[in-house]
């Protein structure tokens, strides 16, 4: 124990280890402080906030499919100031850096949310949702399109200095051109995948389940889809690649960060088992340990480097 | 108190026995969800250790006993996650996060009516743990899907029976029943749990009388302990509540009874 370096360097941030909360799985810290000590975690990105409250859809919101779920949530949240007086004193506590992820309808509503957020205590980093496909405009526009997800991104560039990860969208043609962008519109790192669009029906009722019909699919399920677009965005940026999208194990953290992450995120697993990302943080150690790697930075890419770290038959 | 409530918790598989054709019973030994555990409260249990069924089943704790540290909880066979559930033998070992939610209200003051439809007699049988001898209505489609009647008299109470078929007790909704208890005797509360169509009886009869009601709620959810918002239900003043945080009980005058998990497509 102790002997492998666990810690990453992204957008600026220096982090204990490359295992981050997901957005809109975690709230805002509160709940999962009652399963573990946050500040075992390398990060926690909160549920989006938005300019103003928002109560989210009607239900069902959440469906199980194979090996994943669909989630309608709606962005529900208190809104930014309900945020900053309610919820930022408990994140300034936690005990791992803190990324505020933020939504906005169009970019004047992105950059006042960065401005509001930008410089205040708790606040590490911001992760842009582009990409929710929940919401009926804007957010599904920003993130589809690469004129418009760079367009939210510049605005958010602006008005903070704080470090900017940009959250992609996988329901797009080529997410390269998206990755592209919003880097050149200043993001200082990617996080991707967010959820699939889909749908589940009720053959009994002869209806889709959820109230919205659609929602997002997370989980294992998605996986290889979110890896294999991990692959592509890290030979197509400079930037570092946060990977994210059915991480339950190690193992599936191992694929995002042999693909070119330099980072991951658990989402849906925290709701399999609350103390998920522990369990991955400590089978990251061991792999480190028992592979012979002495820090998990070494690993980072290592899959597209053909013939590098290919184990003995 | 615990620590870290949310970390999961092995628990022993002590037996499953039947309960109804559909329906067992499952004893756990888990000393610290049992200690811990009030009644409307529920565990989230895992299904499997793989990857499909993805989700904990959420289930009522039927009865819990922190001597012993054993909890009985009442499932229902309706899927693939609690068909995984009816494969348990005993000595096995099941993963569960509890106990989670917003129970009955306490301490009770004044007699409270219970009733109980199909699969909601588990957390009413809690909830008859916990008050002073009254009466309680149980419900069910036919005379042989009525559990827990043994176990309701064994408290003190009176268990008044029906069935929509007629074939035990009076025949029709357990909520006739209801209303004819609460023509008949004073109740200062009226707690209730089964299907979306009884419960919203429920809200009828107690919003004509004034009667303060406690329905017990089931709703497709994903965390299990207020994370996620997936398990919304509309609120009467507008917004909404967490069926697995402000509920599984709620006042039944707060919340709107639409959207909720119900006869079709579910994780069962």
């Amino acid at each position: 124990m102790g002997k492998v370096d666990l810690s990453v360097r992204i957008a600026g941030l220096e982090l204990k280890n490359p295992v981050l909360l997901a957005s809109g799985t975690a709230g805002f810290g509160r709940e999962l402080a009652r399963a573990y000590d946050l500040g075992r975690l390398g990060g926690l990105v909160t549920k989006a906030v938005t300019p103003r409250p928002r109560a989210g859809n009607p239900p069902p919101r959440v469906i199980e499919t194979p090996a994943g779920m669909l989630n309608a949530i709606g962005l529900a949240n208190p809104g930014l100031e309900a945020f900053i007086a309610d919820e930022l004193p408990f994140l300034r506590a936690c005990g791992c850096p803190v990324v505020v992820n933020i939504a906005g309808e169009d970019e004047a509503e992105f950059a006042a949310l960065a401005a509001r957020l930008d410089g205040l205590d708790g606040v590490s980093a911001l992760e842009v949702n582009i990409s929710c496909p929940n919401v009926r405009c804007g957010g599904l526009a920003f993130g589809v399109d690469p004129t418009s997800a760079g367009a939210a991104v510049a605005a958010v560039r602006r008005a903070t200095r704080l470090p900017v990860i940009a959250k992609l969208s996988p329901n797009v043609t080529d997410i390269r051109s998206i990755a592209r962008a919003v880097v050149a519109a200043g993001a200082d790192a990617v996080s991707l995948i967010n959820t699939l669009v889909g749908m589940v029906i009720d053959v009994r009722r002869r209806r889709p389940v959820l109230a919205n019909l659609t929602g997002g699919l997370s989980g294992p399920a998605v996986r290889p889809v979110g890896v294999r677009m991990v692959w592509e965005v890290a030979a197509s940026v400079g930037v570092p690649v946060i990977g994210l999208g059915g991480i339950i194990s190690a193992n599936d953290a191992l694929e995002y960060l042999l693909a070119g992450a330099g980072a991951v995120m658990v989402g849906t697993g925290n709701f399999v088992d609350p103390t998920c990302a522990l369990r991955v943080i400590a089978g990251l150690e061991q792999y480190l340990e028992a592979e012979g790697f002495a820090a998990v930075s070494e690993l980072v890419g290592l899959a597209r480097r053909a013939g590098a770290g290919a184990p003995p038959d | 108190m615990e620590a870290y409530p949310l970390a999961p918790v092995r628990a022993g598989v002590v037996s499953l026995t039947p309960a109804a054709p559909g329906h067992f019973w499952l004893t756990l030994e888990a000393p610290p969800v049992a200690r811990g555990a009030g009644p409307g409260q529920f565990v989230h249990v895992r299904v499997s250790s793989g990857l499909d069924p993805l989700l904990r089943r959420p289930l009522s704790i039927a009865q819990s006993d922190p001597a012993s540290g054993r909890l009985r909880l009442l499932v229902r066979v309706a899927g693939e996650g609690t068909a995984r559930l009816a494969a348990l033998r005993s000595g096995d070992r099941v993963d569960l996060v509890g106990p989670l939610g917003n129970g009955f209200p306490a301490p009770v003051l004044g007699p409270v009516l219970l009733a109980a439809g199909g699969v909601g007699v588990a957390p009413v049988l809690a909830a008859a743990a916990a008050v002073p001898a009254t009466t309680v209505c149980v419900g069910a489609r036919t005379a042989s899907l009525l559990m827990a009647l043994e176990e309701l008299g064994a408290h003190g109470h009176r268990v008044l029976v029906a069935t929509d078929d007629g074939s035990r007790g009076v025949r029709g909704p357990v909520t006739t029943v209801v209303e004819r208890e609460l023509d008949a005797r004073p109740y200062s509360q009226l707690w209730a749990c089964g299907p979306v169509p009884m419960l919203r009886a429920v809200q009828r009869l107690a919003g004509g009388r004034g009667l303060p009601a406690f329905i017990s709620l089931e709703q497709y959810l994903a965390c299990g302990f207020g994370a996620c918002l997936g398990c919304a239900v509309e609120a009467t003043r507008g917004g909404y509540l967490k069926v697995c945080h402000d509920g599984p009980v709620l006042a039944a005058g707060d919340v709107v009874l639409r959207g909720l998990a119900g006869e079709g497509v579910g994780r069962g």
